[in-house]
Order: C-alpha cells, then sequence, then structure tokens
C-alpha cells in the first residue's frame, strides 16, 4: 500500500470501506512499513486527529449541522453574553455582531473575516473562554449560524453544515489579499546601497 | 484604600525605574545612586539559595516594565482576559543577549499555561506521509542546533510619545535557542507534494495559530526546548515553541502542541489584521524584519552628568540576515560616522555597535542607521512615510499591526543640561496598541 499516492487505492470501493471500518477502529493509522527515519515517534490516534484546525476553504469540517434558532439557545446556555453581551454588541469582549474596521482595529469583526469556515474552527477551539472546547460539533453549526444570521449574512432558516458552511459568502471576502510567495532573498524595497 | 495602596505601589515603581534609568549615562540600573530609591531588600549572597541558583547583586534592580494593558489595577470581570505582558529595559543592558528574565514578553488573553513536559507532546500532521506525535524525550533524541536569533513584536515603533528606549524598542529581546531543525522533523513525516504551508498550534487555552510558509519552514525554522543554556521558560513557550528567525513575533508559536502541513495559508484570529490590512502596500512586509537599530546609551530619560568622553551604543538587527555595518550621527542625520560593531555578528541576531564620542555641552541629537547584508538601509521616519505612502499622522495614528515593521530611525535629543530625551518631532495623536 503506498501512502504517499492515495489515489491509487481509493479508486476501489471495496479499499475505501475497508479505511473507513479501519478509521472509526479508533486504532493507530500508521502501516509497518512506512516507519520514519528515525524510528522515533508514534502515529496519533484517530481521537488525536478529530478536534483539528479547519481550513478558510472548509478542509477537515467535520460531520453535523446547526440552525441559527437552535445558535441562540446554545449562544444563551453556554454564557456567550457573560463577555459579547446579551446581544453580541454589549461587551465588554469583542462585539459578534456588527462592527467596523479601523485604524485602530487589531481584531476584525466577525463580518468582515473572509471565510465562513475560519469561524467555526475558531469558535470550536477556543470558545468560550472559560471552558474551551466544550461545544460538540452541532453546537457550533449552530451556534456560527446564528453568528452569521445576526450579522445579516445568512437567513434565519439556513442550515449550516461542512457544505453550505464553506457556501456562505462573506461581505468583505474582496479585501482579502493572499499572502505574498516569501523566499529566502525576498526584499523588503527600502533603499537598496551597495553593500560594503 | 486598597486603591490608594496600589497607586502609591504604582507611583514608586515607576519613580524607582526612572531612578535606576537616570541613575547613570552607562544605563547599568545601578539604583543606589539615587536617593529616592528605596533602600533595597537585603539578599545574602552566601544563602543555600543564591548558592543554588544565584542571585544579581542588591545594587542592581533592573526589571522588566509591564506593558500598560497587563495587570490593570481595576477590578476585572470574571473570566477576564489575563494578559501578563512587559518590554525589555533596554536602557539598561549590555552585550547582545537578553537575560531571559528581563526578556520581553506578549501574552494574548489567556495567560501563561502550566504544562507538564512528561505529558507535552508535538503532532505533526496533515498532507505527510506518515503523522507522527514526539514526546519531549524523544524530540531530545535528535541532533540539535543552538542559533542566537532577536525576537521582536511588531509593536515597536519608534514614538514620539516614549520617554525611554524601553518605549520605542522594549518589545524585542535576543537569545540563544537550542532545538531540533524544523526540516529534520520534516523529513520524519515526509512531505507530500501539494505542501506549502505548516499552520503552527499552541497548547494554551486560545490555542494561539500561525500560518508559516513552508521555503522558511524548510529554511531555518527551529522546534526549541532551551533558551539560554537553560529550558525555555513558561512565559516563553515551556517546554516547546517555534523559533522562526527573522519574523515577526507572532510565528515563534509558543506552547508548541501541533504542526499541520497544508496547501494554504489559514486564516486565525491573529492573522486577519496583516492580510486584511487597509493599506495593501503593507501586505507584503508582513514577514521579515527590516533592517533596525536603536541608541540605547545614551537615550530616553538618561542623563550626562558632564562634558567629556562618552561612549555612543546600541543594538542593530536585519530579519534578512547579517548586520553589514551601523553609522551613527550626532547632528541629527547630517553627517554619519560608521560605528565599531562589537561582536559577535551573527544573522538575525542583535548586533552590538558602539562609537566613542566627546560631549562638548551643545545640544546634540543622537541617532543610527543600519544597513544589512542585502544592502538594505534602514529609513528616516519621512522616507518610510514616503516609501509606503503613510502620512505622518497615519505613522502614528494607526495601530501597530495595520502599518508592519516600523523599522525607522529614533532620535535622542540631548540638552545643554544633559538631559536626553525624545528627538522625533511631538504629534497630536499616538495610538500604541499592544496585542
Amino acid at each position: 500500500m503506498d501512502w504517499r499516492r492515495p489515489t491509487s487505492w481509493l479508486t476501489s470501493t471495496a479499499s475505501a470501506l475497508a479505511l473507513a471500518a479501519f478509521l472509526s477502529s479508533g486504532t493507530v493509522l500508521m502501516a509497518q512499513d512506512t516507519a520514519s527515519p528515525s524510528g522515533l515517534g508514534r502515529p496519533p490516534t484517530t481521537a488525536e486527529l478529530r478536534d483539528g484546525l479547519v481550513g478558510p476553504d472548509g478542509a477537515d469540517l467535520p460531520a453535523g449541522r446547526g440552525t441559527a434558532a437552535e445558535g441562540a439557545v446554545v449562544y444563551e446556555r453556554r454564557g456567550c453574553g457573560t463577555c459579547h453581551g446579551p446581544t453580541g454588541t454589549e461587551g465588554p469582549s469583542i462585539a459578534l455582531v456588527g462592527g467596523e474596521v479601523t485604524s485602530f482595529s487589531n481584531y476584525w469583526p466577525i463580518s468582515h473575516w473572509p471565510f465562513a469556515p475560519s469561524i467555526w474552527d475558531y469558535i470550536h477551539r477556543v470558545m468560550p473562554y472559560d471552558r474551551p472546547g466544550i461545544l460538540t460539533d452541532d453546537e457550533t453549526y449552530a451556534v456560527t449560524a446564528f453568528l452569521l444570521y445576526r450579522n445579516g449574512i445568512i437567513l434565519e432558516d439556513t442550515v449550516m453544515d461542512a457544505d453550505s458552511l464553506p457556501q456562505v459568502e462573506m461581505p468583505h471576502v474582496a479585501d482579502y489579499t493572499a499572502p505574498a510567495r516569501w523566499t529566502p532573498d525576498t526584499r523588503r524595497g527600502f533603499r537598496i546601497l551597495p553593500t560594503p | 484604600m486598597s486603591t490608594t495602596r496600589s497607586g502609591r505601589r504604582r507611583f514608586l515603581r515607576q519613580s524607582a525605574a526612572v531612578a535606576g534609568a537616570v541613575a547613570s549615562p552607562v544605563g547599568l540600573g545601578l539604583a543606589a545612586a539615587s536617593a529616592n530609591t528605596a533602600a533595597p531588600t537585603f539578599i545574602d549572597s552566601n544563602s543555600v539559595e543564591s548558592v543554588l541558583y544565584g542571585r544579581r547583586s542588591r545594587f542592581v534592580t533592573t526589571t522588566r516594565e509591564i506593558e500598560g494593558r497587563s495587570h490593570s489595577p481595576r477590578p476585572q470581570i470574571r473570566p477576564s482576559p489575563q494578559r501578563p505582558s512587559a518590554r525589555t529595559p533596554l536602557g539598561e543592558l549590555v552585550g547582545t543577549i537578553t537575560p531571559t528574565s528581563l526578556h520581553f514578553t506578549t501574552q494574548h488573553y489567556y495567560g501563561i499555561p502550566d504544562i507538564n513536559p512528561a505529558e507535552h507532546s508535538l503532532m505533526i500532521e496533515g498532507l505527510v506521509d506518515r503523522p507522527l506525535v514526539f514526546t519531549m524525550d524523544e524530540l531530545r533524541r535528535f541532533p540539535f542546533v543552538s542559533r542566537v536569533h532577536f525576537l521582536e513584536c511588531i509593536g515597536n515603533r519608534p514614538n514620539p510619545r516614549a520617554t525611554t528606549v524601553t518605549g520605542t524598542h522594549g518589545r524585542m529581546g535576543c537569545s540563544e535557542w537550542t532545538g531540533v531543525p524544523l526540516s529534520v522533523l520534516l523529513r520524519e513525516v515526509g512531505l507530500k507534494n501539494d505542501a506549502s504551508w505548516i499552520i503552527a498550534e499552541s497548547a494554551d487555552r486560545g490555542r494561539h495559530t500561525k500560518s508559516v510558509p513552508i521555503a522558511k519552514a524548510l529554511d531555518d525554522v527551529l522546534v526549541a526546548f532551551g533558551q539560554n543554556g537553560e529550558p525555555v521558560r513558561p512565559d516563553h513557550g515551556f517546554p516547546l515553541r517555534l523559533v522562526v528567525p527573522g519574523f515577526e513575533g507572532i510565528y515563534n508559536v509558543k506552547w508548541l502542541s501541533r504542526l499541520k502541513v497544508v496547501d494554504q495559508a489559514y486564516l486565525s484570529f491573529q492573522e486577519h489584521s496583516r492580510f486584511l490590512t487597509p493599506n495593501p502596500k503593507t501586505q507584503r512586509d508582513s514577514y521579515d524584519f527590516g533592517p533596525s537599530s536603536v541608541i540605547t546609551q545614551p537615550s530616553g530619560s538618561q542623563e550626562l552628568p558632564e562634558r567629556g568622553p562618552y561612549v555612543i551604543s546600541g543594538l542593530a538587527w536585519s530579519g534578512a540576515g547579517v548586520v553589514s555595518r551601523v553609522e551613527v550621527s550626532t547632528d541629527g542625520g547630517q553627517t554619519y560616522q560608521e560605528a565599531e560593531l562589537v561582536g559577535p555578528v551573527l544573522p538575525k541576531a542583535h548586533t552590538r555597535f558602539q562609537l566613542p564620542w566627546t560631549w562638548d555641552g551643545d545640544e546634540a541629537v543622537l541617532q543610527s542607521r543600519c544597513l544589512d547584508e542585502r544592502g538594505q538601509l534602514q529609513p528616516t521616519e519621512a522616507e518610510y512615510a514616503s516609501y509606503w505612502n503613510l502620512t505622518r499622522g497615519q505613522l502614528y495614528g494607526t495601530i501597530q499591526s495595520q502599518l508592519g515593521h516600523c523599522n525607522w530611525i529614533q532620535p535622542w535629543k540631548v540638552g545643554s543640561n544633559g538631559k536626553v530625551a525624545n528627538g522625533l518631532a511631538p504629534t497630536d495623536v499616538v495610538v500604541d496598541v499592544h496585542g
């Protein structure tokens, strides 16, 4: 089995089913023939790989779903309003609804985030402040839907899941510029003098 | 009552800091020279404690300077953001290595975690052939390197309101870092063809993440467990941190627990202000620091007691590599003389410079500029503003994280009374928001 070319073994349905069974078994992910050069380290468990980072394009979003109505309940039950205010505008922490970017802004209001899955990712890993990581996947979809709805970005009854969340068009996506490529000799543009 | 007490403590601390700074133009923090300083606590240099883990002289009282938004004296709601951030007292240090206890620290919201290294591990996953988890013991079994590098927060900015060099440049330090090159660990897991970014994640409750270009990760990034010969301290990422030489401080992820290899930059909470900046010209500027330098002695709030011989000295550094030359002006930039690089002169590290100078008792404006190995020259304030097409008001009225690297020249003005003050022209508005 060549782990570097996944397409070669995923073409077979039988292999895909075997892989699915393997992944859900909670066992380790590494085959015997892929040892690291040093032999040090162990393969992560499926539990360790779960709850990882989610890409801005929705890469690695898990299964689950939620709506704004459900999110309103989560917002209340998980105490989000303690820091962000009852309607997400009162603070004392960062406003979650509305807000503009000014020359003072260090953190962008979520309505200015360019990609909706990043909101899911941050809430899921880091919130709530006093007990980060306690939100289930469904709760995270729900509270994300609630905040997107309250910011006027989605309709109240739009279901958020791994398919629909990456489709959400954020209002300020056009302001985003992908970072430029970096190379070891990229110059920074200041006046260049001959080196002594 | 408690408010009064804490107000008085604050006052005493400020007095002590100022007294330490003005006690001597050499700026070594010899506090005993000032009558305003409270009597130092008695420290027995012969005690077991002092012998087991050495202590400095009771006459040396230099401390870090706590950031304005840290440790607020006002009661805060719970849960409340914890930001124990502090600056390096640059005006009172010598050489190039920042003592770890005095090295600046910037914390964002979640405070410093208490991590047991026996339970800590580093997972490398994503676009790799073999995702792997390494314990701290296993990481110590790889060949390691030790490299001296500066670490700077983009919050550093020459600023007309700052009274000391700690105020203008205190959000930086320089350490010897020991660890495993990230390129070694990436060979262990094997990169897939489309691997182009690495997302580094912290184990603190805020789970800070930062996107690092794969070219940099394979170049000189370290997974560091040592700082200045000891395990990395908790406020610097114990037991494991990323060191990304020459890049903005925020890339150097502390309490490192996960590296995910991916095909695009992720946009974490801390990254938006750089990728969505209102001024697209600063966009390209968000990786390595440009050429920079600052005079630390004599610098703001210090004092020359009499005319006569002195040494003008300071630090120069560049994210591009080695500092090639430092020039010092004593007439506000009309003429420059080449300073001596005291050494060691190392790439992406603080480099100490000095120039002997005789003060004749007249007003003088002292400033330095750095030329790096790429031939990049440190700009003046006006050159910087013109290059990035910003007004002077925008330079100081915009939060640093939207500006990029504020590496313009910092002048210090020596008055005819010997007192040293900020030499930048005053400005109405200064936005100085940190973290």
